[in-house]
């Protein structure tokens, strides 16, 4: 899962507090699986150092918790990169295609054509296993069938979350 | 024609077509390559049978044009359509459509009898169908005691057997299970390419859109043509 993405992207609306971002994490992205508060300032401690994000206030006092961080333009391209470009077409994308239909949708983004595009890519790579059940041995088909098995579920669910993405920016935007 | 529609064998530009009030296809644009398998997607409802219909000059679209072999399809007579949908295409649909009076080779053979072709010929060009689609001793069947695969391969083998330059197909695999949908769309893909026939396919099932060369997505009556270029290698 692409969770410093995913925090990035988070930060992409306003800056935040590690703890407002855990919070928003936890809520849209967590599903019963809460971050972790080490793991999230571990996340931002790299992107910091990374250039990514930048801290602009720390309010007096001790601990992590104190400091707001800023995305970077150089984040913000790399979110925007993420989100654009679908992903390489494997089976079980299902959390990372999930977290960048959700993000896109809180930044206003066009996720209608990233979810195309992201088609676009699982059709292609399921021509090209169609192609190899077809000219392959048995072993090579059967290989093949699996593969196209779950892209084909995966496209499913790209398709219908095309036709509820109405629905799922009202209640992600809320 | 301009030069660039040249290479197009068969194209539908800014089609528009309304049952009553209900607007079905709100400018559709498509274009298909002499020999090419297009696989045309899309939500229920969105105009994927209106389109083909349009294509395959069934119906007459309201506004926009069709063009087949450089000649305006929209603006033909009655006649005209009906003797090119005869002489020149072929169609597959959901259900086979047998004749339910008529045997499985009688059934293969009718494409070629509308055409006016003798009865011994034509059901002697009928025959080797049934090999290929791996229907052999299914010949003096009628429809009624075929299995839905076996029905769906004699339709098939009823779209190709008079080598028509363009199939029209409307979800030819959906009344059929995953693996024998597949063998339907095998035996339609090597013999379209085998004959250089162009296809048009409308289908649900990514698996079949799957076998085409490309596809097209029919949203609110609008075509959508993905941009090969967005697709990571
Ligand atoms: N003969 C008809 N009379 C009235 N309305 C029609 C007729 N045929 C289609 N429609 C309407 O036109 C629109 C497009 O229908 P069409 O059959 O082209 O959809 P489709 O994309 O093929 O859907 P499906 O995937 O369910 O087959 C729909 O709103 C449908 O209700
Ligand atoms: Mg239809």
């Amino acid at each position: 899962m692409s969770v410093p993405l995913t925090l990035l992207g988070l930060l992409e609306r306003e800056p935040s507090h590690g703890y407002d971002l855990k919070r928003d994490y936890d809520t849209y992205f967590g599903r019963g699986r809460p971050l972790p508060f080490g793991q999230v300032y571990a996340t931002l401690g790299r992107l910091a150092r990374d250039g990514k994000v930048v801290i602009d206030e720390v309010a007096p006092g001790d601990g992590p918790e104190r400091k707001r961080y800023v995305i970077t333009e150089g984040g913000a391209t790399e979110v925007d990169t993420w989100l654009t470009e679908p992903v390489p077409a494997e089976p079980h994308l299902q959390t990372v295609l999930f977290s960048k239909v959700v993000l896109a949708l809180m930044l206003d983004r066009p996720a209608a054509e990233y979810l195309d595009a992201q088609r676009a890519a699982h059709l292609q790579r399921m021509r090209e296993l169609t192609e190899i059940r077809r000219s392959g041995d048995l072993v090579d088909a059967i290989l093949a069938d699996h593969g196209l098995f779950h892209l084909e579920a995966d496209l499913r669910w790209i398709d219908m979350t095309s036709a509820r993405l109405g629905a799922l920016a009202a209640e992600v935007r809320s | 024609m301009t030069a660039t529609s040249e290479r197009y064998v068969i194209e539908a530009r800014d089609v528009e077509l309304s049952f009553g009030e209900t607007p079905a296809l709100r400018g559709a644009s498509l274009s298909v390559v002499a020999g090419e398998i297009l696989a045309i997607m899309g939500p229920s409802g969105s105009g994927k049978s209106t389109l083909l219909h349009c294509l395959a000059g069934i119906l007459v679209p309201i506004a926009g044009e069709i063009h087949f072999d450089g000649r305006r399809v929209d603006t033909m007579s009655e006649t005209q359509r009906s003797a090119l949908r005869r002489d020149r295409f072929g169609f597959v649909f959901q259900f086979g459509q047998l004749v339910p009076e008529l045997t499985a080779e009688e059934n293969v053979a009718l494409s070629l009898l509308l055409a006016g072709i003798r009865r011994d010929r034509a059901l002697k060009e009928a025959r080797p169908w049934f090999a290929r689609m791996g229907l052999d001793g299914l010949e003096r069947r009628r429809s009624g005691e075929l299995s839905g695969g076996q029905a769906q391969r004699v339709a098939l083998a009823r779209g190709l057997v008079a080598r028509p330059e363009i199939l029209f197909a409307d979800e030819p695999t959906g009344s059929l299970d995953s693996f024998t949908g597949e063998q339907v769309m095998d035996l339609l893909v090597a013999s379209a390419r085998e004959q250089g026939t162009t296809v048009i396919i409308v289908t649900h099932e990514p698996r079949v859109a799957a076998c085409a060369d490309r596809e097209v997505i029919v949203r609110d009556g609008k075509a959508t043509t993905l941009a090969a270029d967005r697709v990571p290698s």
